[in-house]
């Protein structure tokens, strides 16, 4: 059917001599193009190729942007303090789409092509876990800041970390003994209706249950919602806190339509500060959140007590007190999740200064000095926090933030402890084979 | 019916300009096998040449091609335009990934059973999808798809939702005459993936070059005419609908054993249209056009971000943007895709 219709639409051409000198010089151009050159050896005095798997294009390019910028601003820091064991650091990017087949294809070119000492910076989850099966046979070591609990739970491989950022199930654990205390003792929880929400669902009533309070309904939206008032009467009337984790562009309309639905006399609301990343507070329809709570991993609002590893780590990146890219108050960042490419980056260095790290063939020690780091202090180095990293699991554990939106801003109320985040681990990576 | 009847009643579809010879023609039948074995040949001698990224990747667009012929198969020959593809992709990634991973099956009956999957899958769909032609089988397909899709999602507990489950590296080896087949060793992988391409390539040539497929063409240039000939159309379309099925879960199947991911994103719509774009791509109805198509596209991707990342450093300017100027001049300029393009204007017995 297209044959004849296509060519019945567009107009003859017969074709050129020129036309075809031009098919056959991108031809040729195709086949000299830079994926064939081959690459030198790295040398003791080579830079050390970190591989960036960004997310420039699909739904995380929000993200990938301020995970770049990131990136970028602490291996200028690392370069100028005289690189890692001696030698600079070089960050190659490649674009994986945000799509899990192209990501683990992005893995493979970092490793047999770029000729990469490691892998670096996946954010979202389904990238990392199509991933991290290619890591694993390229035995690459891979270190993600996606704050998902797939490195925890010990279903991927030994290659893959997350040393940087806490995950999912530490962050909702640790939200419980305030919410309990804080908000109230009725909990309604509203979330999407994949993965991301079925990690709140699952994990947060257990975890008040040993708080004394409990979930009396959960209520998942279908990925494909645009509208919600109609969700809405199914909230117990009795309710004290609505714990929400709505994600993507439909969170303005959820949060209008909930302030349609409730009106000035609403119950407490508390939320994962993921369903704002790069979004500004102050937005058309955000109004109804002010008084309410978020979870965010790092403040995106500069606060009197910063530290000054906080104050240079904002300046570095090049974010303002209100967590927008300095000179375009409309960027706001991923401030909540950022962080994890800085502190990833300087785990690195620390493991590869304490393996040893010359080359390729020291990825196994890479990985073993890893897994034999057992924790990091707050300072420039880790300026969100100080933090534990629990080697069997590939998981470092640390502190959380709990703000209230006041004014237009997010302030921060409550710092929860690193041990408000622990769980029993769920296997072991250090027994498989390297 | 015999095959020689077939043929004689096929030229009676009114296309002018249409330079293809009778499928009987025996001058082209030994160029045409010799052409496809010459492709299978000299993928097969680049296993050994390749550089080692270069080499990974052909494995993967072999696999993802084996997807496009499926596809091309429905679309190219008998002329139904799905948009619900990557659900039959799905049925067979699932059905394997899923069965090793929850029932511990061996790699083989994991793959017989993704394949099976796409076939059940495939007749179910196709009862009820060609009830409908045109724009409302696009759309119905699609919809079916978007089921599958959101089913995946729903059963998350067992599926991994839009994250997807990981298949251990041990669980994809095969136990063969002693010794273990691993199916994660580069080189097995490429020729796994090779040979599933070869089986499909002469399948789908072998098919479309045989009384049924030609039926599959008519029915895409005058299915009322086809009818009136005598033919069942809606037998014919939904057979081509049910290999077409199982070609594409074929493809899924290999693809959850040979790279050990399993995943909702396949079953999303993108997934739909990707095998759509290689097809146009590579030129429709062409039997080796989905392959060329499927690699085109990965390179122009691939090429286009170190492109830009040679001479555009700091560009705020997508790879995306290349590749969709380079779509627009291929069209542009081989508004068959290449091969369709190729066989129009240059090489006539192309099949």
């Amino acid at each position: 059917m297209t044959e004849e219709r296509a060519s019945d639409m567009l107009p003859k051409t017969s074709l050129s001599r020129r036309n075809v000198l031009k098919g056959a010089g991108a031809a040729a151009g195709l086949a000299v193009g830079p994926g064939f050159v081959r690459y030198a050896q790295a040398q003791s005095s080579a830079p050390i190729k970190i591989g960036f798997q960004a997310h420039k294009t699909g739904i995380g390019a929000s993200y990938g942007r301020w995970y770049e910028r990131t990136t970028n601003a602490a291996v200028k820091l690392i370069n100028e303090a005289g690189g890692i064991n001696g030698r600079p650091v070089e960050i190659v990017i490649e674009d994986d789409g945000t799509d899990p087949n192209r990501g683990a294809e992005v893995v493979a070119k970092f490793a047999n092509q770029h000729k990469c000492d490691i892998v670096y910076g996946t954010l979202f989850s389904h990238v990392v876990i199509g991933s991290a099966p290619t890591a694993g046979e390229l035995k690459i070591p891979y270190y993600v800041v996606s704050e998902g609990h797939h490195v925890a739970s010990t279903k991927l491989n030994r290659y893959v970390f997350q040393p940087g950022i806490t995950d999912v199930k530490s962050q909702i654990q640790a939200m419980a003994p305030w919410i309990a205390a804080n908000a109230g003792k009725k909990v309604t929880q509203i979330f999407p209706d994949f993965a991301f929400g079925y990690d709140h669902r699952d994990y947060l009533p257990p975890a008040l249950k040993a708080q004394g309070a409990d979930v009396i309904a959960q209520i998942a939206i279908p990925p494909t919602e645009s509208s919600f008032t109609r969700y809405f009467p199914q909230i117990p009337a009795d309710t004290d806190v609505i714990y929400h984790v709505m994600v993507g562009p439909a969170v303005l309309t959820f949060v209008k339509e909930l302030g349609e639905f409730y009106g000035s006399n609403r119950p407490q609301l508390f939320g994962f500060i993921d369903s704002l990343e790069a979004v500004d507070i102050n937005s058309p329809g955000l109004g109804f959140l002010d008084g309410s709570h978020f979870w965010e991993g790092s403040p995106r609002y500069a606060q009197p007590d910063d530290s000054d590893a906080q104050k240079a780590y904002r300046a570095a990146v090049g974010i303002d007190d209100n967590g927008a890219a300095v000179g375009d108050p409309k960027d706001i960042s991923t401030a909540a999740h950022m962080f994890g490419c800085w502190e990833t980056l300087y785990v690195i260095k620390k493991a590869m200064e304490d393996a040893g790290y010359r080359g390729p063939e020291d990825r196994g020690k890479l990985v073993e000095a890893t897994e034999a780091l057992t924790e990091f202090a707050e300072g420039p180095e880790h300026p969100q926090g100080p933090k534990t990293f629990n080697g069997k699991i590939h998981q470092c554990f640390g502190i959380q933030y709990i703000s209230k939106v006041e004014n237009g801003r997010l302030n921060v109320v409550h710092k929860t402890s690193i041990e408000d985040g622990i769980y029993e681990p769920e296997g072991d990576y250090t027994t498989m084979p390297l | 019916m015999t095959g020689e009847e077939a043929t004689r009643e096929m030229p009676a579809t009114p296309v002018p300009r249409r330079r293809r010879p009778p499928a009987g023609n025996r001058v082209s039948t030994g160029r045409v096998v010799a052409l496809h074995a010459g492709v299978i040949a000299l993928l097969l001698a680049l296993q050994f040449v390749l550089p080692s990224y270069h080499h990974g990747v052909l494995a993967r667009v072999l696999v993802l091609a084996v997807f496009a012929m499926g596809y091309n198969l429905l679309f190219g020959y008998a002329g139904l335009l799905s948009l619900g593809h990557a659900m039959f992709f799905s049925a067979g990634l699932y059905g394997a990934g899923l069965s090793i991973y929850h029932l511990g099956w061996s790699a083989p009956s994991a793959f017989a059973g993704g394949v099976i999957s796409g076939a059940v899958l495939a007749t179910a769909i196709g009862v009820l999808a060609l009830r409908t032609t045109g724009v409302a089988f696009m759309i119905v397909t699609m919809m079916f798809a978007q089921v599958f899709y959101l089913t995946t999602l729903y059963f998350n507990v067992w599926t991994g939702g839009d994250q997807g489950v990981v298949l251990q590296q041990q669980a994809r080896t095969i136990p063969f005459a002693g010794s273990t087949i691993d199916l994660t060793d580069p080189a097995t992988r490429y020729f796994a993936a090779l040979a599933l391409f070869s089986v499909v390539l002469f399948s789908v040539l072998a098919l479309v070059r045989s009384p049924r497929g030609r039926v599959l063409v008519a029915i895409r240039e005058n299915e009322q005419r086809t009818t009136m000939l005598g033919y069942d159309t809606f037998a014919s379309k939904l057979v081509a609908v049910v290999i077409s099925g199982i070609v594409c879960s074929a493809a899924g199947a290999a693809y959850a054993l040979l790279f050990g991911y399993v995943g909702s994103t396949f079953a999303s719509v993108q997934y739909s249209i990707l095998p759509l774009l290689w097809v146009l791509l590579g030129g429709a109805a062409t039997t080796l056009g989905p392959f060329v198509g499927t690699l085109l596209m990965y390179y122009l991707i691939d090429l286009s971000n170190d492109v830009l990342a040679a001479w555009a450093p700091g560009w705020n300017f997508s790879a995306i943007g290349i590749v969709g100027i380079a779509l627009i001049l291929l069209i542009l300029f081989f508004p068959k895709g290449l091969l369709g393009s190729i066989r129009e204007r240059w090489v006539p017995w192309l099949p």
